[in-house]
């Protein structure tokens, strides 16, 4: 049992309660509840932030085009993107396939949850900003050139399921140490783990908070691995972090996930 | 109507034009413009930033005009109000304003059309949305290292009501450092347009109020030194004051 934050639909407030992590259940008031059976909110409130590249395999993967147009040059400084407030969506809300696309790529990532302002960070104090981490998936429409800003992949409403919940830093560990799985439709499809980071989640809020504050309740996002699985319509994708939770949506037709936001 | 968000006796308050020198408070006092804070004039949602949007701009960076509007985004960490103070790095050896009409989103927009964009709009106010070259890396081109850092987009003094603004796509745009004059443009050379790009925006994702654009620069890029007092102006629109002041100052 980890201690934990959820945002329950009506309340504009976290939750606190224990979550056991194995069974994908939340203590609450002396009843255990599955986010399967009960709609909690997305307990992301902040701005929510992406890191490309981020994992050693994924980096290499790019390695013969680095030094090539349009990039000339490998990656100096955490490249960012941002995932806006209308991506963000819960744990079992419908993720939608745009018309005239025929996968999406799920797109694991441990979530850093800033606990207060982080301006200027060195290193060896960054944990102190973290109040927790939750589980995200970054859905983008895959793209093969990451010369421009990627809005039209990364940025289509319901595209950041975030949750299902927060769980506190001290309950998390070494966020370096934290197994990653993708499966879907219940199959392993993606095996990684935070120990492959290029930069380390201390090291990532130093560089990040050396040029932007990240506020209180920002979410950093620590990277996609290399190989993130393709999805379809019909697909339900499942997010597990060691020590963190798991993350379950379906992928649905944007007609059908238009009726049943409707709903 | 021309309003603002000022901290005055320490909170903020909503305000509104008396005239040149003052403003009216919502709970009636008139102050002076001189003595309160300026805070951006909206609390901003989603901020999207048009790159290349002058073709003249595209140009002078050697850049052919894109077929499709260059979008990137800014957190709020970046915003500051009329009259701020914008940081250069001491390692920085180009960084240059942007004067440009930032539009804010009035009401929910999804699939929304050209002919239909400008109900959608709530106002206008000014932006300077400074870039720090050294930063540039071809990566998601322009980065938030470069676009995003603290300090480094003033917006304000006002919102200005949408109805107030006959014709937005023929508004002169004028930067002044030091009161000289080192920008100059109009609105109506911008490659795709206000209505085209709530369009375009809204044909793939869900614009909310409080969503703002700030839809790019003409030509005329300057570095800015500290010490350096920038003036960004949309005519009918407002008159945006911002000093640049060095790093060395946070430093301890």
């Amino acid at each position: 049992m980890v201690l934990a934050k959820v945002k329950l639909p009506g309340s504009p407030v976290h939750k606190e309660i224990t979550a056991d992590l194995q069974n994908n259940k939340a203590e609450l008031n002396g009843q255990l509840i599955s986010p399967d059976s009960v709609p909690f909110d997305t307990p992301v409130t902040g701005t929510v932030y992406g890191t490309l590249l981020n994992f050693q395999g994924a980096l290499e993967k790019m390695k013969d085009q680095l030094n090539d147009p349009p990039y000339k040059g490998e990656p100096k400084a955490p490249i960012l993107y941002i995932k806006p407030a209308n991506t963000l969506a819960a744990y079992g809300s419908p993720v939608p396939l745009p018309e005239n696309t025929e996968y999406l790529q799920a797109g694991a990532c441990l979530g850093i949850v800033i606990g207060k302002n982080a301006t200027r960070v060195s290193e060896t104090e960054a944990l102190e900003y973290v109040s927790g981490y939750t589980v995200v998936n970054d859905i983008s429409i895959p793209h093969d050139s990451f010369f421009r800003p990627a809005i039209k992949e990364k940025c289509r409403d319901g595209f950041c399921p975030a949750g299902p919940w927060i769980v506190n830093a001290a309950d998390a560990g070494d966020p370096g140490k934290l197994g990653i799985q993708v499966y879907v439709n219940g199959e392993l499809r993606q095996e990684n783990n935070t120990e492959n980071l290029v930069r380390s989640v201390p090291r990532l809020i130093a560089e990040v908070t050396g040029f932007m504050t990240l506020r209180k309740g920002d979410v950093l996002l620590a990277g996609v691995p290399e190989d993130p699985p393709l999805v379809k319509a019909g697909d339900e994708v499942k997010i597990v972090i060691e020590k963190i939770g798991q993350l379950k949506n379906e992928i649905v037709l944007e007609k059908q996930y238009l009726e049943e936001v409707a709903k | 109507m021309k309003r603002a968000r000022v901290v005055y006796g320490g909170t903020v308050h909503s305000a509104s034009e008396n005239d040149s020198n003052s403003l009216r408070l919502a709970d009636g006092r008139t102050v002076s413009q001189e003595e309160v804070a300026w805070l951006p004039p909206v609390e901003p949602g989603t901020v999207f930033a048009l790159g290349l949007n002058y073709a003249d701009h595209a140009k002078e960076l050697d850049f052919n005009a894109p077929a499709e509007p260059l979008v990137f985004l800014k957190g709020p960490n970046t915003f500051i109000g009329h009259r701020g103070e914008t940081v250069r790095p001491s390692d920085v050896t180009y960084m240059h304003y942007e004067c440009e009409l930032a539009v804010i989103i009035g009401r929910q927009a999804r699939n929304v059309s050209r002919e239909d964009a400008y109900n959608y709009v709530a106002g206008y106010t000014v932006a300077n949305d400074y870039a720090l070259r050294d930063y540039l890396e071809n990566y998601y081109r322009p980065n938030l290292r470069v676009k995003n850092r603290d300090t480094c987009t003033p917006i304000g003094p006002w919102f200005v009501d949408a109805s107030d603004i006959e014709d937005p796509m023929k508004l002169g745009l004028r930067t002044y450092i030091n009161g000289e004059l080192v920008q100059e443009g109009n609105t109506k050379d911008m490659i795709f347009s206000i209505p085209y790009l709530i369009e375009y925006l809204s044909s793939f994702m869900t614009l909310n109020e409080g969503d703002i654009i700030l839809t790019g620069t003409p030509k005329g890029s300057v570095d800015t030194k500290p010490g350096d007092q920038v003036i960004t102006e949309v005519e009918g629109v407002g008159r945006l004051e911002n000093k640049i002041i060095s790093d060395e100052a946070l430093r301890t």
